[in-house]
């Protein structure tokens, strides 16, 4: 059995973050979850091991530094990058330059 | 010494979605190549044909300058702000994409292709408030000059976006040539070939072409033949 790569998105706007989970779990070696604040991340953060936390819209300057700070503290290793673009176009790339190449479907 | 970058338009990635051809300069969508990932703060170049009555469904878009440059046809956009508008030539339209947006894109034309160019530079700042602006092109009277269609200034000419970057568009007759200055320290300059043959320091450039010229002040774009191309002079670190 293939353990699915797991990653963790967090924006602030419901729609485009579900847009961005129904993108992300068409690759069948991703399993992405959705959260909407930080305290939901550190939670989820708690409960499983990401590879990578993708930073979606919303979120002050400030709450993104809170973010970084109380997710890397759970996980030293987590890869967090920020989302641009809300959709298809930049999301896998963004995914495969955190992971490395080897991580195409 | 200026560095540069070649990219042919034969070497881009392509998608052909049927009623969607589309042409990526640098990463996009299911086209992936890790040493064509952006020119600095340019991120998108796609050069894209939809067919008559065909379009974009609604679609959402974040923290990202878009612009849209049609070439041939018309472009209807409808958003979830309340802009509903058309794009032709002779026209730009810009997107701050922001805190997030959904929107339309259709050709307007029910039988031929509208074609167009979409470019995404990436914002100074995340999480703006998102908007939407359309202009008109000034196409000067005199032609081999350069006309400025955006910037990072709502006063100065052309349409703004949220980046220090300064769009050109260029029309040269065959056997003439125009000087561009870098409009800001660390920015470099992409120059993207519409019609026509360019030289630029050097590089002979086709049909499509795409050239990225930095760590210089200037440049002289000469044309071998009648010739058009866009300039965007980007933040190389931003």
């Amino acid at each position: 059995m293939t353990t699915k790569t797991e990653i963790l998105v967090i924006g602030t706007n419901d729609k485009i973050r579900e847009t961005v989970l129904r993108l992300l779990n068409t690759n069948s070696i991703w399993q992405a979850t959705g959260v909407s604040t930080i305290d939901e991340a550190v939670v989820k953060c708690k409960e499983t091991i990401y590879e990578v936390l993708l930073v979606g819209a919303g979120l002050t300057d400030e709450l993104e530094t809170r973010l970084t700070t109380a997710v890397k503290a759970i996980q030293p290793s987590i890869h967090i990058i920020p989302h641009y673009g809300g959709g298809s176009g930049l999301l896998f790339a963004e995914i495969y330059l955190a992971l490395g190449t080897d991580n195409e479907a | 010494m200026a560095q540069t970058v070649l990219h042919t338009a034969a070497s881009r990635g392509g998608a052909d979605h049927g009623w969607l051809k589309s042409y990526h300069t640098f990463s996009f969508s299911s086209y992936f190549n890790p040493e064509r990932i952006q020119f600095g703060a340019l991120r998108v170049l796609n050069d894209d044909s939809v067919d008559g009555g065909m379009g974009f469904g609604e679609h959402p878009h974040d923290n990202m300058e878009i612009i849209s440059l049609p070439l041939d046809g018309a472009l209807q956009h409808k958003d979830s702000m309340g802009n509903i508008a058309t794009i032709e030539p002779g026209e730009i339209q810009a997107m701050s994409a922001g805190t997030g947006i959904y929107h339309t894109e259709y050709n307007k034309d029910k039988s031929k292709p509208v074609k167009f160019l979409q470019i995404w530079v990436f914002p100074n700042k995340r999480n703006v408030d998102p908007r939407y602006d359309q202009k008109k092109i000034d196409v000067p009277a005199l032609p081999n000059q350069l006309v400025q269609i955006l910037s990072p200034d709502q006063d100065d000419a052309g349409i703004w976006i949220h980046q220090d970057a300064w769009f050109n568009l260029g029309k040269l007759e065959e056997n003439t040539a125009v000087e561009y200055s870098i409009h800001k320290k660390g920015n470099g300059a992409y120059i993207f070939v519409l019609e026509g043959k360019v030289t630029v320091n050097g590089q002979e450039l086709d049909r499509r072409d795409g050239f990225g010229i930095w760590d210089t002040e200037n440049f002289t774009i000469r044309a071998s033949t009648n010739a058009e191309f866009l300039i965007m002079d980007v933040p190389m670190e931003f």
